[in-house]
């Protein structure tokens, strides 16, 4: 063996296991890290700055943050966290480096509104970065009806809801559906139809797939909460006339004269405890549904907790 | 373009074909695949804006790296290993070595950003299965993009006729980096008063605007860009790197080669 292949192969030999020990040794270094810290930090807050620092690129920039906060409420929501300090820094930063970046606004409200674990908690920061967004895109009918959404699921300010909703569909090209939904909201806000028209609307208006099936999930729990509402109204009825409340669900439907045993949306009878409670057979499979849940049931993760 | 200056721009394109500056799509290819696939997973609703944001910010960046870098040194790299006193000694005037250098450099950079244009074409069909009209715009952006590199090299070109390499490297870099705040500088001047407003205001229309050539954040929005801004835009372009040149071609004439 030359002098040449004898190197060529100690170096080659110390380059593998260089890398090898190397890669083995950060991994070791990413589990004793202090995690948190590192996620945490939000070295540069100042939008201005950063927008000065991209150099003119702050499109590319905008697109690098709307990453890295979908990286960061992804990966709080999946651990079930329920601090999430930097979101509404990282929706600031993002929207101003790119006051157009529509998915921003629309998911950042989403992150931003529903109360921990589903999101942050800050319907009031959710609010303002729909307002900067309506500001910056004013022809932007879906902005209006995003903002109206937060106003009606997270604070129940239907006054306010049905004005935006109203303002929004005065904009030129805006959905009919706005006009519709601002008149709901006027007279009949918590209604399970104002509800399922808004859900409607949401899976109608989006072509993207995880706000299409998040609307879809949010449809079936409507319609599970209104069967259940009308099947204990029953269960009143059936215990007011008989002094006991039905032994089962078949006896309650003959009662009531249904067609068939009641189901829920995928099909599955609806059960009866003995003290006269409606419940669904899967309540995981309904993770937005308030109603017809057995005691102390906890939903699991809900935003985007579909593929 | 005469015949003299043809040649020089030939040998200046050729010579840096040579030096693998074309290496660079390799890695603009990479990039931009792998910008294509992988956003969708980690991001949401972006992959055709990071497309065209990523794709044109790497074209400009590798275009102005390039330019910088090889503009530089081809005027002290010919004295240094004397090949300009051959060409020199030829029936060749001073002025026509530069602009020839010039349109050399400038066309390495085209053939380079038409094939990075085509990487990003390609990645936005991958992202969006199909064209639409509005893609059209990019192209403005590229043009904008190629005025850019007109500037810069202009430029190089002006900085390596008097000062070493390094310097000059300095220099041009300098002046991308300011000339991208051109816009701020211009808002400077306004706040200021008396001699300071006469400073700000010469050097914010002295250094080079680059953020008017910069429309990448409205075209991945789909937004049009105006006729007006396109003459306007490539006639100032124009005017620039012609003052940046006979700046050149005036400090070369006198340069003491001996």
């Amino acid at each position: 063996m030359t002098s040449q292949r004898r190197t060529t192969i100690v170096a080659a030999v110390c380059l593998a296991v260089s890398m090898l020990a190397s890669i083995l040794l950060l991994n070791h270094i990413d589990q004793i890290r202090p995690q948190e810290i590192v996620e945490d930090s939000l070295y540069i807050n100042s939008p201005k700055l950063l927008k000065r620092a991209s150099l003119g690129f702050d499109g590319l920039m905008a697109c690098i943050y709307w990453t890295r906060t979908v990286q960061y409420f992804g990966h709080r929501h999946y651990f079930h966290e329920r601090t999430y300090n930097e979101l509404a820094p990282l929706l600031e930063i993002t929207t101003a480096l790119d006051p157009h970046l529509f998915p921003a606004y629309q998911f950042g409200a989403n992150f931003l509104a529903p109360a921990p674990p589903n999101g942050a908690g800050q319907p009031d920061r959710a609010i303002k970065l729909m307002e900067y967004g309506i500001r910056h895109n004013p022809d932007n009918w879906q902005l209006y009806y995003n903002l109206g959404f937060v106003y009606y699921t997270e604070l129940k300010d239907y006054r306010r809801a049905a004005a935006v909703f109203n303002a929004g569909s005065k904009v030129p090209d805006a959905h009919p559906f706005m006009k519709v939904l601002a008149a709901q909201m006027a007279e009949h806000a918590e209604d399970f139809a104002t509800a399922r028209l808004l859900w409607s609307a949401t899976y109608q208006s989006s072509n993207e797939s995880n706000i299409r099936q998040n609307a879809l999930e949010h449809l079936r729990a409507i319609q599970v909460d209104e069967d259940v509402t009308n099947l204990q109204a029953a269960v009143a009825r059936f215990s007011a006339s008989n002094g006991r409340p039905p032994t089962n669900i078949w006896e309650l439907a003959t009662a009531e004269h249904l067609p068939g045993v009641p189901v829920d949306p995928d099909g599955n009878p609806y059960e009866l405890t003995l003290d006269g409670n409606v419940q669904v057979q899967h309540p995981d499979d309904f993770p937005f549904a308030k109603k017809g849940l057995p005691p102390g049931y906890e939903p699991p993760l809900k935003f985007h907790s579909k593929p | 373009m005469n015949a003299r200056i043809a040649h020089i721009a030939s040998n200046t394109f050729r010579e840096a074909v040579r030096d693998r500056v074309l290496y660079n799509l390799i890695a603009f290819a990479l990039l931009i695949s792998a910008a294509a696939i992988f956003v969708g997973q980690i991001s949401i609703d972006i992959e055709r804006l990071v497309v065209v944001n990523l794709g044109l910010a790497a074209v400009s960046l590798f275009g102005v790296v390039i330019a910088i870098f090889i503009g530089i040194g081809l005027v002290s790299k010919e004295i240094e290993k004397r090949t300009l006193y051959t060409v020199l000694s030829r029936p060749v005037r001073r002025w026509e070595f530069i602009v020839g250098k010039f349109f050399g450099l400038a066309g390495t950079l085209v053939v380079n950003a038409f094939f990075m244009a085509i990487g990003v074409f390609g990645a936005l069909l991958y992202v969006a299965h199909k064209f639409s009209a509005p893609d059209a715009l990019i192209l403005v952006a590229l043009y904008f993009i190629v005025l850019e590199f007109l500037i810069i090299c202009s430029l190089a070109l002006l900085f390596s006729s008097f000062s070493s390499p390094l310097l000059s490297a300095v220099f041009a870099f300098s002046l991308f980096v300011i000339g991208s705040f051109a816009d701020d500088l211009r808002g400077f001047a306004g706040l200021t008063h008396g001699f300071a407003r006469w400073i700000a205001t010469g050097a914010a229309y002295l250094v080079p605007n680059f953020s008017a050539l910069n429309v990448i954040s409205a075209v991945a929005h789909q937004q049009t860009i105006g006729s007006q801004l396109i003459l306007q835009n490539t006639l100032y372009a124009l005017f620039y790197t012609t003052m940046a040149l006979s700046g050149a071609v005036l400090i070369f004439e006198r340069r003491n080669l001996k």
